[in-house]
């Protein structure tokens, strides 16, 4: 299956480097008001391990085991996600424009 | 499947959107919102690309977070977030860690080096930052006290745990067979994790939070890696960046590196000693004033400038603050709010608390703007802040304090002190501040000190 594993990490470079840089940048842009509901949205994203779990729980030959790590993993993951991005939208609701100016 | 590698680059592409919108408060919930169809997308796409099993199972997990997370988002009150922050940082991290382990198991005895070391890698930094987080939120909750736990060779102790860790993590990627070595690497992960955070002082979660996030991130990253998953190659990249930018700003506001705060047990060594400030005036006092002095004073000022730190979000006193400016307002005197990069125990948190109460964003000022207006302001309110207005970080040497940016407090015409009690500030010293002649100390809890100063100004 993996016939060309360098590749695959040459290219898994690539893609990291460059969204670090990327990432970076556009942080460093953000405003500090924000920084809070940053946190709690790069939190959210973060829970896109959800991804991983699936690729996990799609390999043949799982152990027992190894499914009950994947489910654990996965409501853990789900806490996040759904917390993250709720608390994101609550606070970046407070955020209100002087109404004088 | 192609289609779905289409739609994983069409979700990285709203990942790095949603964080470029976040930038600024006109487009931040776009951002939130463009972060919400990324992940759907992600997920839709990967359930399509991959026969996955146990769905029934996946689903009552997903239901189970699902069930957790928003009574969580939508009770944990905004002084906490820092503590729901930092457990966050542990699910999450947990979550990838797990995962780090369910393919190590599902892979041994066959995984190349590569793969082996990135594995190892993901672990260790997945438990260290799960316990890690746990324990900086039982120190944010105050369910274990904030100081630091330091000891004699503490710092030799916690880095030789790691240091063991990683040296059974390489004989792991020589011998990816040995199942039991990944329990040991994992226990000595989660040991480092827990002495590394008990010996950092509370004040200094801001960093801790913020470097905790960053490696949350990088352990996810490198899961990445090794499921062969772009997707989280970028969003684990981007979030270990975010981590990293703030932990930088952060130590920048305090004039320190990451190493000192990880490592330097700060705030744990009692003020004295060659060190801190009081001990060059041990004979000094200070005016302590009432309330209603502080109303008299406030009669007639244009500008007021209120500094807040981590005693408002203790006392809870940000709507007092509020009542405050609105009658300052009303009577035409101007209020700013002075935000100290790392004032409150996560970065931003002065910032949601002053937006719970509707003041708003453009009146909440960073230390680059609010520094020249120091010198007009009739009055400065301290509000449970202390280290970041002491001068002391601008001339004495010796103080752990030199050279940290601070906010101009001194320099404006009065300046109003609340606070409980005379206890020196997280940095153990004390505070040139108190003693100047224009400076008035007013005792007691800050929530209920200003309600009575607004009070007073009511009766004038």
């Amino acid at each position: 299956m993996n016939s060309l594993p360098t590749s695959h990490i040459a290219i898994d470079l690539l893609v990291f480097v460059l969204s670090a840089f990327l990432g970076l940048e556009l942080i460093r842009n953000v405003s500090r008001l924000l920084h809070t509901p940053l946190m709690s949205l790069t939190n959210a994203i973060s829970s896109v391990s959800v991804v991983a779990a699936f690729i996990v729980m799609s390999e043949p030959g799982k152990t027992n085991f190894i499914v009950a790590l994947t489910a654990v993993a996965t409501a853990l993951a789900f806490v996040n996600l759904v917390s993250g991005f709720m608390i994101t939208e609550r606070i970046l609701k407070m955020f209100k424009k002087d109404k004088k100016g | 499947m192609l289609s779905s590698q289409y739609l994983h680059i069409f979700s990285a592409a709203l990942f790095i959107l949603s964080l470029k919108w976040m930038g600024e408060v006109k487009t931040s919930r776009y951002g939130n919102w463009s972060a919400i169809l990324g992940m759907v997308t992600a997920i839709i796409a990967t359930y399509l690309a991959f026969p996955v099993d146990h769905v029934p199972l996946m689903i009552g997990a997903a239901v189970i977070g699902t069930l957790i997370g928003i009574p969580i988002a939508m009770n944990v009150p905004m002084t906490a977030v820092p503590q729901q922050t930092a457990i966050s940082h542990a699910f999450g991290s947990l979550s990838v860690a797990l995962l780090g382990v369910a393919e190590y198991y599902q892979r041994a005895p066959h995984v190349d080096p590569f793969t082996m070391s990135v594995l190892s890698s993901e672990i260790i930094l997945g438990f260290l930052t799960f316990s890690g987080s746990c324990i900086a939120f039982a120190k944010l909750q105050e369910i274990i006290p904030g100081k630091p736990f330091v000891y004699k060779g503490s710092n030799v102790v916690s880095l030789s745990v790691l240091g063991a860790a990683v040296l059974l993590a390489a004989d792991l990627v020589l011998h990816p067979g040995s199942q039991s070595l990944i329990l040991a690497i994992i226990a000595l992960a989660l040991l480092f994790g827990f002495l590394l955070v008990m010996s950092i002082g509370g004040a200094d979660m801001p960093t801790v939070i913020a470097i905790l996030n960053s490696f949350a991130g990088i352990s996810g990253a490198g899961l990445g890696f090794v499921l062969n998953s772009k997707i989280l190659v970028v969003a684990g990249t981007l979030d270990g960046a975010s981590g990293l930018v703030l932990a930088i700003i952060m130590s920048e506001a305090m004039n320190r590196s990451f190493i000192n705060v990880l490592f330097g047990g700060f705030g744990a060594a009692p003020a004295g000693g060659s060190n801190g400030a009081g001990s060059h005036h041990p004979q000094r006092s200070v005016k302590s004033y009432l309330p209603e002095d502080v109303a008299s004073l406030l009669d007639g000022a244009r500008l007021v400038v209120v500094v807040p730190g981590y005693g408002m979000a203790v006392a809870q006193a940000q709507h007092a603050v509020k009542d405050l400016a609105t009658i300052l307002e009303s009577r035409d005197c101007k209020v700013r709010y002075a935000i100290h990069p790392v004032a409150g125990r996560m970065p931003g948190h002065m910032n949601v608390l002053l937006a719970e109460v509707q003041i708003p964003y453009s009146n909440l000022l960073e230390m680059d703007e609010v520094n020249p207006m120091f010198p007009e302001a009739d009055m400065t309110i301290v509000v449970g802040a202390n280290d970041v207005v002491n001068p002391a970080a601008r001339t004495q040497t010796d103080s752990p304090l030199y050279g940290m940016p601070i906010l101009d407090a001194d320099k404006s015409r009065s300046v109003v002190f609340i606070k409980r009690s005379m206890n020196p500030g997280f940095a153990g010293v004390d505070n040139e501040l108190f003693y100047l002649p224009q400076t008035m100390m007013v005792f007691g809890d800050a929530k209920k000190v200003i309600t009575d100063i607004t009070s007073a100004l009511k009766k004038n």
